[in-house]
């Protein structure tokens, strides 16, 4: 456990049994997935990243808090991420590098140019990548708590729900099928006031996310998503619930998305009022520092070598792969089977 | 006469028929205040309302059901999946309740479904997709495929007055790339179940649809130049019901067909037009029917491997040069 700096008055304890070496690794893993975000966003404007780019601005607090309430290390729990959940996938041991391949599809990507962007998965490590069909992990990692359950082995599963994909029929039957099975699995809804462009109130007429837990019958909490402690301490407590064998338990974090649905949209739907109040008041980056520094839990030159180094660490993996050729042209087909290994090339197509 | 892209010209189509019949409306998702996700329906819901242009939950079987609802009482729903690959969700709506429908129990469900499908856009496995053959296989359900900025406005037009149920499926690729003049204040329609002569030509004939309308026509003028052979490029149009007699046509004009299409090959809609020749125009062929197709695999988002797996016009000549000579 992390020595403790001798503070000059008694600071208040570290909440949730966190020790300050817990409290400087979450905001380490804040810090590289905005940094990261921020290097892909210049990659995107100078035409590296081939495809859309998603950021995750704001919501970075209730991805990391939320996957650093899980057992990490070969084989422990697993988490789905969804497209701004980058900050999952860091915490449970991503590499930067590897985001950065898979946007600009590189040969050496995780998925060896076929996927895109946080679309892909290592289940040792404990991610699961999504598919771009909303909804669909819910039922899928539902099917993997169900094994821990069937195996009686003491793992957690979490997935990540946007406020728009709980209007899928996948959801409602994932969420319905794990609450009936009482398998081991935390649900993360994140109601970040958009899905695209559309705001909460159309896609559904309860007030909360959590209002919808109920005709489940799971519990569910809801908390403040940029709050990066709450989340944590949320979590936690569902995540030891599951792994009591007491069942699915639904999470909802309130938070805001700061960008647009991905790089190209110009937000034009977004009072620019609230887009600025969220930033200035509402940072779960800016207010996590506020906290540790007003708590003397942690000294500001921590923090400054922290952004150095996720700087020097963005750098250097950029630096890694950006000039990394992309796949060769017929390792398209292979793959789709264990056998055939490949598909058959088109005749006009032998060289 | 304005020059008008693909996109505008499906945007006019569908205006014009919320102008003309107050029964027409749509719903999807983020079509109102944003839209669309291409801005297909950018101004709609400033001139016809909320009421006629409905944002809806991301849900795609209730959109597809409740469109057919609403078509049984007697409006016309067109519904928009925000991208085609989105439509795999309302599958079972779409081929277990509404293209049975008619059938079953007798009832009208005059809906359009539409979405921007296709590839060559690096949008990876699930913005790309091509799911005709997986609908083309239920009867019941119309499917029409424009190439052309005027055959998107004359379809969208003719699907909607259509009494039966139309998926309509329109190629990102094209929306913004082709230009045409399209005649205002003229009535366009294109009627559903009739191919287009896209080129005429006498020592062979590409049948193809969608975006390899354009990549056919290309290989066809590098055949003309190069090799001085004379290509018929037939536009389908609609792929159900198909236009047997256009496809018989040009096979018993020149004799030798290559089918062409952006969809992968196995199942894929070539089969059935290859069937159907074999069936109806055999004793005119003198050579094998042949197919360029995608390769066999999910649509893959590096450029080095979508392009390697979609048919490209180096593709069509090579396979147009092969069959001449055969």
């Amino acid at each position: 456990m992390a020595s403790r700096a001798a503070p000059t008055r008694e600071s208040p304890p570290i909440p949730a049994g966190l020790a300050r070496a817990h409290l400087l690794e979450m905001y380490r893993f804040l810090r590289l997935t905005r940094t990261l975000e921020e290097r892909l966003t210049a990659l995107y404007r100078q035409s590296k990243v081939i495809g859309g780019l998603f950021r995750s601005l704001g919501q970075e607090g209730e991805s990391v808090a939320s996957a650093y309430a899980l057992e990490r290390g070969p084989n422990r729990d697993v988490l789905s991420p969804l497209i701004r959940n980058l900050g999952s996938m860091l915490v449970m041991g991503a590499q930067p590098a590897e985001i950065l391949r898979q946007y600009m599809a590189k040969a050496g990507s995780p998925t060896h140019g076929r996927e895109m962007n946080v679309h892909f998965n290592d289940l040792e490590r404990g991610f699961l990548g999504q598919i771009s069909h909303l909804g669909d992990m819910i039922p899928v990692m539902t099917g993997i708590a169900l094994t821990f359950k069937l195996r009686g082995e003491a793992r957690v599963g979490l997935v990540y729900i946007g406020d728009g994909a709980t209007s899928t029929g996948t959801f409602h039957e994932g969420l319905n099928f794990a609450a009936v099975q009482k398998v081991p699995l935390i649900v993360i809804g994140e109601y970040n006031r958009w899905a695209y462009s559309t705001p909460p109130h159309k896609q559904f007429a309860v007030q909360h996310l959590a209002d919808k837990a109920q005709g489940y019958g799971i519990p569910a909490t809801t908390v403040d998503g940029n709050d990066v402690l709450a989340v944590y301490e949320a979590t936690r407590s569902a995540v030891e619930r599951a792994r009591r064998g007491e069942g699915v338990h639904f999470i909802e974090v309130k938070t805001y998305r700061r960008k647009g649905h991905a790089e190209h949209d110009d937000q034009h739907y977004v009072p620019r009022d609230e887009l600025e109040r969220w930033a200035k008041e509402n940072d779960p980056v800016d207010r996590y520092v506020r906290q540790l520094l007003a708590n003397e839990w942690v000294e500001e030159r921590e923090l400054k070598e922290i952004d150095e180094r996720a700087r020097v660490e963005i750098d250097e993996a950029t630096d890694a792969c950006v000039d990394e050729p992309l796949p060769a042209a017929d390792t398209a087909l292979a793959g789709v089977y264990v056998d055939p290994p490949a598909a058959p090339r088109h005749w006009y197509r032998i060289p | 006469m304005a020059d008008v892209t693909y996109l505008e010209a499906l945007r006019q189509g569908l205006w014009e028929e919320m102008e003309r019949d107050p029964r027409v409306f749509i719903l999807g998702e983020d079509v109102g205040l944003y839209g669309g996700a291409f801005k297909v329906t950018d101004g709609f819901v400033k001139r016809f309302g909320e009421s006629r242009v409905i944002d809806t939950p991301i849900s795609e079987a209730a959109i597809v059901g409740a469109a057919a609802g609403a078509a049984h009482m007697g409006l016309r729903p067109v519904a928009e999946m925000q991208f085609i690959d989105f439509i795999s969700c309302a599958y079972d709506m779409l081929t277990n309740y509404v293209a049975t429908a008619r059938y079953r129990a007798g009832l009208a469900t005059p809906i359009v479904v539409r979405g921007p499908c296709g590839g060559y856009v690096r949008g990876g496995p699930f913005h790309s997709q091509n799911p005709e053959a997986a609908f083309f296989h239920t009867p019941g359900l119309k499917i029409v495929y424009p190439a052309t900025a005027r055959d998107a406005k004359g379809l969208i037009k003719a699907s909607i007055r259509d009494d039966d149920p139309v998926i309509y499926l329109e190629h990102k690729w094209l929306y913004r790339r082709i230009k045409e003049p399209v005649p205002e204040g003229e009535e366009i329609l294109t009627p559903i179940g009739e191919a287009r002569l896209a080129r005429e030509g006498k020592h062979l004939s590409i049948v193809t649809y969608g975006a390899t309308v354009w990549k056919s026509l290309e290989a066809a003028e590098q055949l003309e130049k190069e090799d001085g052979l004379s290509t018929e490029v037939l536009d389908l149009r609609t792929l159900l019901p198909m236009d047997d007699a256009a496809i018989m046509r040009t096979v018993q004009k020149t004799n030798k067909v290559l089918l062409v299409h952006e969809d992968t090959r196995t199942g894929g809609v070539a089969g059935e037009i290859a069937a159907r020749i074999n069936e109806q125009a055999f004793a005119w062929l003198d050579g094998p029917i042949m197919r360029v197709t995608a390769h066999d695999v999910p649509l893959p988002y590096a450029p080095t491997l979508e392009d390697f797996v979609l048919p490209q016009t180096e593709d069509i000549v090579k396979a147009a040069r092969w069959l001449a000579a055969y």
